[in-house]
């Protein structure tokens, strides 16, 4: 094909036309002076839908949160320098959470790169650790080609955020267009079958197991919901117990019995201790995350680990493994399933009640018992009456960072996957709320509630105005304890109870706030008002902003203090008070 | 769970896409993970693919080494990684320019041990030698050593140049 004979058109127009062929209905941005032309063609076409977020920082969670609930790449467009630079903590927020997501900058002219000129950034140089890849395009002729490739590399393999830096005279300049199948990938063959050898090893391993558990991760999640639901079939058959992590809550049904609820820092007493005490463990689609491993020399001294991961980076990284196998969840799950049927397995039925029976016995500790209370809000009830009034319909949760947030994935369950959007890996405080826009915007006839933490808010609050400009009805449930609450509760571990700088003062009246911005603002301070403001949060149209006020001296537990293994937790006073005093060594961990 | 500590020395051979930044993926990577670079050389040797060679020298135990080749193998732009030194025997070399300075006794005597190593004399003035020397990184050591008391000011090397021995190919 002669490139006389193909149509021409500008940069701008190129790349519009390859977000339409990739499917994208909605892209989150802000204008500059670098993506005027962009902008421009956006206006002039009615296919895709532009959100306008505040920040730039919004647009990559609200993409995150858009991607993490539909399991499409999100897409986002930023100018120049500040812009690109304001992407930045959600791109390495997406890189580490394992999110696809595209993100468009503009760049200066290719002529103007490297002097200094205004809004220039070397966004390449400063989003290279933080992308999984990232190009930029100096002619026009390669654009099409760039555009659809990064789309591949963000969704495939282990997901994660693609940066395209488009200098400017490039989006004017005038090229041909190709279609995403005429672009092959010179190198990058992300791995998806797993060595059929090693599987068949691991389900013999798994099948002779006596003391098993599962721990999975957002590797299955990302898998999809299929894989979802070969995990659940794969452990039913088994009848062992499993855990998930952060990411991996709704990889598996939350209120089932073989559920042991997320392990790690936060996780349950049970959870740690099946982990520390097992003799196979079965890792899917999960990391061997510092928060989920506490100290690794005490680690599952007494496991067989078998890995399983799209990442061959991930298998032997913090924790050496006994079996590896590459590939994808969702995939080995089903060649593990195949093997399970095909040599008629069954566990070892004796040993398994005996290993049930002892779970059963640290389940019974009831870890997650806190002091109820009629006088003050225990942050702990909030979320039992927020599950209590949503699980029955299609909701959506995301999470800022911080105690609200293990509180929440340590009382509200989910039962299917990407209905859970928390910040995990990164801990980005301020991601919960842009990130909720992203899920509405998915979900327009969905319940979308952000749960929150007074200082986590106040990080993207800005956005009041985008949901209130697009009618986004999400809801803030906001948990306001007047600190930073989980850096006081480190501070009471750790540093002798000195608040340094984690008090909230000068706090907003968040109900005159609401208003300000034209939506709904409730305040609830009374246990016995809880649920009837919980109804009303629900049953108003539009975004409404709750502002719980809870017991300010709460702590979460259990608690894996740094430096300790998955045996030595701390529990709640209620639970039989306190374990472990943090070593001078776990002083100095995060 | 018992893990090998010891610390060992690798040499690694990565095939990439010669394009603007790729060199900066495989720095930063080690920098950013606090990975060991001892040495690193980086030049296109297939113009009609457009492919580049690092060979990159490092040092870690096992467990790292093995980090280091799945983080260098999970880069887009990168085509294959190859451990030479634990993927059978590979031939290294490295070539250095040495100025030494100096007259008399000692001028001669860098001459001497330049010829003991095989080192050529691609410069010369009436109080300078600049030497050309190529071989293992140890030996290129040794010749640098020898030539600190007699009058060394200079020293550039290339770094490590390495190849499988053998038909079997990158």
């Amino acid at each position: 094909m002669s490139p006389m004979k193909q149509h021409r058109m500008s940069g701008a127009e190129i790349v519009l036309k390859a977000l339409v062929d990739q499917g994208v209905e909605v892209v989150f941005g802000y204008p500059g002076g670098a993506v005027l032309p962009l902008y421009d063609e956006l206006f002039k076409q009615n296919h895709i839908r532009h959100v306008l977020t505040r920040h730039e920082q919004a647009a990559v969670h609200a993409a995150e949160g858009y991607a993490r609930s539909t399991g499409k790449v999100g897409v986002v467009l930023v100018t120049s320098g500040p812009g690109a630079t304001n992407a930045v903590t959600g791109l390495l927020d997406a890189l580490l959470d394992s999110v696809p997501l595209v993100c468009l900058s503009g760049q200066v002219p290719t002529q103007l790169i490297g002097t200094d000129a205004f809004q220039e950034a070397d966004t390449t140089g400063i989003t290279r650790p933080c992308t999984k890849h990232n190009y930029l395009v100096k002619d026009v002729e390669n654009l099409a080609g760039v555009i659809h490739e990064a789309f591949h590399v963000a969704r495939t393999g282990r997901p994660g955020p693609v940066v395209v830096d488009l200098p400017k005279n490039v989006q004017v300049a005038e090229g041909a267009y190709i279609q995403a199948h005429e672009v092959k990938h010179k190198s990058y063959r992300p791995p998806v079958k797993g060595d059929a050898a090693a599987i068949e090893r691991a389900v013999e391993m798994i099948a002779a197991a006596k003391k098993p558990v599962f721990y999975c991760g957002g590797g299955v999640v990302n898998s999809g919901p299929e894989a979802c639901a070969k995990l659940t079939e794969l452990v039913r058959v088994t009848g062992y117990p499993i855990t998930l992590t952060l990411q991996g809550l709704g990889a598996y049904p939350g209120s089932d019995k073989q559920f042991l609820g997320m392990l790690g820092m936060h996780g349950t007493y049970e959870a740690n201790l099946a982990m520390h005490g097992c003799d196979v463990m079965v890792a899917i689609g999960a990391r061997f995350d510092d928060r989920v491993t506490g100290n690794v020399k005490g680690f599952a001294p007494g496991a067989k680990i078998i890995h399983v991961d799209v990442d061959a980076a991930s298998i032997n990284k913090n924790v050496r493994v006994d079996l590896p196998i590459v590939g994808d969840a969702g995939s080995v799950i089903d060649d593990m399933l195949a093997v399970w049927k095909g040599k008629g397995l069954s566990p070892d039925a004796e040993a398994l009640g005996q290993w049930w029976r002892q779970i059963e016995t640290w389940r019974a500790r009831k870890c997650l018992a806190y002091a109820a209370s009629d006088t003050v809000i225990k942050p702990q009830f909030a979320i039992e009456r927020l599950y209590a009034a949503t699980k029955d319909r299609d909701t959506y949760i995301t999470t800022e960072v911080g105690q609200h947030q293990m509180w929440a994935a340590q009382h509200y369950r989910f039962e299917a996957p990407y209905h859970w959007m928390t910040s995990g890996g990164l801990g980005t405080m301020g991601y919960g709320f842009p990130s909720a826009v992203g899920v509405q915007v998915a979900h327009p006839d969905s319940l979308v509630v952000d749960i929150s933490g007074d200082a986590s808010f106040m990080m993207n609050m800005q956005e009041l105005a985008t949901v209130v400009q697009y009618g986004l009805a999400v809801k803030i449930f906001i948990l306001n304890n007047g600190f930073m609450g989980m850096v006081r509760q480190w501070q009471e571990l750790l540093h002798g109870s000195r608040y340094s700088q984690s008090v909230n003062e000068a706090q907003p009246d968040i109900v005159k706030l609401a208003a300000a911005f034209g939506m709904t603002g409730l305040r609830v301070d009374k246990p016995a008002d809880l649920d009837a403001t919980i109804a009303r949060m629900i049953e108003t149209p539009g975004p409404v902003l709750v502002d719980v006020h809870v017991d300010p001296a709460e702590n979460c537990f259990p608690m894996i203090p740094s430096g300790a293994a998955h045996d030595n937790m701390l529990l709640g006073e209620l639970v039989g008070g306190h374990g472990p005093k943090v070593t001078a060594a776990g002083k100095g961990l995060v | 769970m018992t893990q090998n500590e010891t610390i060992e020395t690798h040499t690694v051979a990565v095939l990439v896409d010669n394009e603007a930044g790729v060199l900066g993926r495989v720095i930063g990577l080690f920098s950013g993970r606090g990975y060991n670079i001892e040495s690193l050389t980086v030049s296109e040797v297939d113009h009609h693919e457009c492919l580049s060679r690092i060979n990159i020298v490092t040092t870690g135990t096992p467990m790292v080494i093995e980090q280091i080749k799945a983080q260098l193998g999970r880069l887009v732009p990168v085509h294959k990684v190859r451990d030479l030194t634990s993927e059978g025997p590979s031939v290294q070399r490295e070539l250095a320019l040495v100025k030494v300075v100096s007259t008399g006794d000692r001028r001669v005597e860098s001459l001497r041990i330049a010829d003991i190593f095989r080192a050529r004399v691609v410069d010369s003035t009436n109080e300078s030698f600049v030497f050309e020397i190529v071989g293992k990184t140890g030996k290129l050591d040794a010749f640098i050593r020898l030539m600190e008391p007699l009058g060394l000011t200079d020293v550039s090397r290339t770094g490590v140049a390495a190849i499988a021995r053998g038909a079997d190919s990158l």
